[in-house]
């Protein structure tokens, strides 16, 4: 189990002070959180990518990534999400594989479509084209990643010719990829269709709709033959809010809650961590709750909270990290993987992608030759053939 | 029939008494009479936008519906008919009842047989239903009934307002005969297939999500 924290780099003010960092305070703040995590053994820090205020999340993650890998040798670097949908598939293959051979092979990300309408206009793009460019961007990257030389040309991009994304991938081996979405089911299709990995960011929305997504996207990464419906790849966010004493957490956290930027002057906190997976409370609390997500998402491989939001400052975030690694962690590693079967597979790195690619099991978009959707296929051109020939 | 009709009330009146509720619900009580009359039956599920306020408004900023507005949701998602009712307001519908169809999915009603009501304190703003109303409804694709009903405080004096709404019930109750399984008139059968668009299919967003070889192909790569 993969147990690390992501943050969205919202410059928010401090509701109980009045007191708004500056960009540079909240950047420079965002550093000391990865390293933090570094410190305490966490296994992931991811980042958001943002082109807008009031977020100083990068507009390109792996700045971030690259400054937090030489600082740190241990933590797996990610993103929460990159922008499949208006970053160049060219630049993420370039930029993504760079930081993997600066960080040696400890950075992988999540592809989001990007939830703020102006930015598809401002790098000239189409919202209403979301998954259209979701799918074509990816598949370019993907054939970057995994092809010397590419000849390309598409919808939304100026062709290629020849084209050798450069550098090449550590080892030849790409960093994995997630795939997330709140609820459009072609997501996690697209996740399993490549047999990649796919993430719910389970913060905002019912967990109804995360068990929906999450049981879509494991029965197609059977479907292509990937592993067994339980043997997929699956990640979830969470957000939490600790204190040893649960009504402390409570009386702490509220004014943060009820200003913050998503759910503020909403519901109320009670209502709130009742229907969503936010947790405010004392670590075992915490404990319970995220062990309780296993019951709706299955046997999964990385859990993500969002801890660092809301205008809580610096010094706050630093207490909550250590109640996170010192407390929470151990337990939650020591539980969860305990109770995962053997023959459920832990989050890829890329030791464990090395290994698999020279054992030559990388997985084959859209399955390989055994998978139920190569049977499918070979039906259907068997069909087609027959209708040709019976035209005659 | 074993498979019996939903038919939802959604209502946008506030007070213990609305008249705005009342009159919903005798549309829908006219409509579940003309549908005894054929044999068949109605249950009748009233949704009161009132209760469901703070969860509404805690929806449109957090998109997490609480389990009451779900609730509500899939009782309209699941029903053979609606009568959506709303008092007038600055010469439209109320804001609550704007809330509660902003909340809900684009195809939430589609092919829904719906009948418009309103109620007012003068005849003055009759044209709600048409102007406000009826193109609300309309954009969430809701098969709208031509008839719909307006009162104002003066029609509550009259007994032409019960003739309207039997009326008005009549025309709901066939169009509920026409999308249920069996109770469809002489000259058509049991196959649903004989009766396109009149029976209501829900609709699930994972049972048709496209197969991705051909989204690949509908980009071209």
């Amino acid at each position: 189990m993969q147990l690390g924290i992501f943050t969205i780099g919202d410059v928010t003010m401090d509701p109980t002070t009045g007191k708004t960092p500056s960009e540079n305070e909240r950047i420079k703040a965002t550093v000391e959180i990865a390293k933090k995590a570094e410190e305490l053994g966490m296994d992931v820090f991811a980042t958001g990518q943002h082109h807008n205020p009031p977020f100083v999340a990068p507009a390109n993650p792996p700045i971030l990534m690259a400054h937090v890998a030489a600082q740190t040798k241990n933590i797996q670097l990610s993103t929460a999400t990159t922008l499949i949908t208006t970053t160049d598939p060219v630049r993420i293959a370039e930029d993504y594989s760079y930081v993997q051979h600066l960080a040696d092979g400890r950075v992988d990300l999540t592809m989001g479509r990007g939830n703020t309408g102006p930015v598809y206009p401002w790098f000239g793009k189409d919202i209403r084209q979301g998954i259209p460019l979701a799918v074509e961007n990816y598949q370019l990257l993907y054939r970057l990643w995994h092809e010397e030389n590419v000849d390309f040309s598409g919808r939304f991009r100026t062709p290629l010719q020849g084209f050798t994304a450069t550098p090449r991938p550590l080892d030849e081996v790409p960093p994995f990829v997630w795939h997330g979405s709140i609820r459009s089911p072609e997501i996690p299709e697209q996740a399993a269709f490549y047999g990649d990995g796919f993430f719910h960011n389970n913060i905002f929305w019912n967990k109804e709709h995360t068990e929906r997504m999450v049981d879509f996207y494991r029965q197609r990464y059977e479907y292509y033959g990937h592993g067994s419906y339980d043997q997929a790849i699956v990640g979830l966010g969470g957000q939490v809010f600790i204190r040893k004493n649960s009504q402390d957490a409570k009386r702490e956290f509220r004014p943060y809650f009820d200003n913050a930027p998503v759910y503020g002057h909403g519901p109320s906190l009670e209502d709130f961590t009742a229907q969503t997976p936010l947790t405010v409370g004392s670590p075992q609390e915490v404990i319970e709750r995220t062990l309780s997500f296993r019951d709706y998402a299955g046997d999964y491989q990385r859990q993500l909270f969002l801890m660092d939001h809301a205008g809580l400052p610096l010094k706050t975030v630093l207490e909550q990290l250590d109640l996170l690694g010192e407390e929470v962690f151990p337990v939650l590693r020591k539980e969860f993987d305990a109770l995962r079967p053997a023959h459920v597979p832990e989050a890829p790195t890329h030791e464990s992608l090395v290994a698999r690619h020279q054992a030559g099991k990388d997985p084959i978009p859209g399955g390989g030759p055994d998978s139920q959707a190569a049977k499918d296929r070979a039906k259907q051109a068997e069909a087609a053939q027959r209708d040709h020939e019976n035209s005659k | 029939m074993t498979d019996r009709l939903t038919l939802a009330v959604v209502t946008a009146g506030l007070s213990e008494d609305s008249t705005t509720t009342r009159l919903g619900e005798a549309i829908a009580k006219a409509a579940s009479d003309a549908v005894d009359n054929a044999g068949q039956h109605v249950d009748i599920k009233v949704i009161q936008l009132r209760d469901l306020a703070h969860g509404l408004t805690d929806m449109m900023i957090t998109h997490v519906a609480s389990p009451a507005v779900q609730a509500a949701i899939d009782t309209v998602l699941n029903a053979d008919g609606l009568v959506a009712a709303s008092p007038t307001y600055k010469a439209s519908y109320s804001g609550l009842f704007k809330q509660f169809f902003d909340v809900i999915d684009e195809s939430a009603l589609e092919n829904l047989p719906t009948v418009v009501a309103a109620t007012g304190g003068s005849p003055r703003h009759s044209l709600v239903l048409d102007t406000a109303m009826r193109p609300l409804l309309s954009y969430l694709k809701a098969l709208v009934l031509p008839l719909g009903i307006y009162a104002a405080s003066e029609d509550w004096g009259h007994a032409d307002l019960q003739r309207r709404i039997d009326r008005v019930g009549a025309s709901l109750g066939t169009m509920l005969l026409a999308g249920s399984p069996g109770g469809a008139s002489g000259s058509f059968n049991d196959n649903d297939a004989a009766r396109p668009g009149l029976r209501r299919e829900v609709k699930d967003e994972f049972s048709n999500v496209p197969d991705f070889a051909s989204l690949l192909a509908s980009v071209g790569s």
